[in-house]
């Protein structure tokens, strides 16, 4: 299934939104996420689906001003 | 950190409080920009500060770059206050802070919503927009604004209990750029910490901010692009105390004419 993640076209076996972050080694980091602009929480990941064309956003803490 | 167990509860401290959360450093660093993580942490431990802003950004499954820096900050003990940089629209901003909650698990947020890309200006229409979606939310925000003061009385009924005017534009290093503004607004709220966010290049201008009666400097890069970034965070570090210990002194008015500062009475009379 082809989705978009961190504005990159990705192709995907993962179901859920948890299983996109295990698939990308990122299933202990400390990161916040967004689903087609929205965001998802953490203990809600397991139960969201991904469906193709999906938007998602995988942030993490960064430098700032 | 030590020192900061050293300064708070002291007596003749002086300390500040964000939305009862009290602390006796008045620098907030940022942490972007600096030469090595290292170089940050040295830099965070000279300033003394006890909050530091943060942000978010893509994570790489390869790099886990957020993964390190955020190990870091932690070690440093310092709170944080994450912003909605880079943001331009209400639902970003307001998306980003919810983000930035989870992932850093405070109610804090720097709420930049910008305006115009040439001098990063907030759009405050959005500013107020956002700022009453969050205060609405539980969020404790700490809004980057201008110093317009309709916008700060509005900023204040939507909840906020923090206002964070520029100096100059972000990264500037022009330093005060309206100090009248800056004065009216202090003189105007009188009981709301200000802090002054962003355009500070130089310890000189942020000791300025200070004798006006700001509570606080919110700076990064005049830290950050220093030769010696820790250096220079103690020299901030400085001024800022000195600018502070002057406001609290009462200065003297300024005047136009000379006033001899030695006594007249009693001067010998030598001249021919």
């Amino acid at each position: 299934m082809k989705i978009v993640v961190n504005g990159e076209a990705s192709e995907t076996g993962a179901r859920t939104l948890a299983e996109l972050l295990s698939e990308r080694g990122l299933a202990d980091a400390i990161v916040a996420t967004a689903l087609n602009g929205a965001m998802v929480r953490a203990v809600t990941r397991p139960a969201t689906p991904l469906a193709a064309g999906d938007r998602v956003e995988i942030l993490a803490p960064m430098q700032g001003g | 950190m030590d020192a900061m167990n050293m300064n708070a509860g002291t007596p003749g401290a002086d300390p500040l409080e964000f939305y009862g959360t009290q602390v006796s450093s008045r620098l907030l660093l940022g942490t972007a920009q600096y030469p090595s993580p290292a170089i940050l942490a040295d830099a965070i431990r000279a300033s003394g500060s006890q909050i530091v802003t943060v942000s978010l950004r893509r994570e790489s499954g390869v790099s886990k770059a957020g993964q390190s820096f955020w190990s870091l900050i932690k070690d440093l003990g310092v709170k944080v206050l994450p912003n909605t940089a880079g943001c331009k629209t209400v639902k970003e901003a307001v998306t980003t802070a919810q983000m930035a909650r989870e992932l850093f698990g405070t109610p804090w947020v720097k709420l930049e919503v910008i305006g115009e890309d040439d001098t990063l200006q907030p759009d405050v229409f959005g500013l107020v927009e956002a700022a009453r979606i969050l205060c609405r939310d539980g969020f404790e925000v700490f809004p980057y604004t201008t110093e317009d003061l309709v916008v700060a009385e509005k900023l204040v009924s939507a909840g906020c209990e923090v206002l964070m005017p520029w100096g100059a534009p972000i990264g500037s290093g022009r330093g005060l750029n309206n100090p009248y503004g800056l004065r009216s607004m202090r003189a105007h709220f009188p009981r709301i910490p200000l802090v002054v966010d962003a355009g500070i290049g130089l310890p000189s201008h942020a000791a300025a901010a200070m004798e006006l009666g700001y509570d606080a400097v919110l700076l990064n890069t005049a830290v950050a692009k220093a030769g010696d970034p820790a250096r220079m965070a103690r020299a901030f570090a400085r001024a800022i105390e000195a600018g502070r210990e002057a406001f609290v002194a009462d200065p003297m008015e300024a005047r136009d004419m000379a006033a001899p500062s030695t006594p007249v009475m009693g001067r010998a009379v030598l001249a021919d």
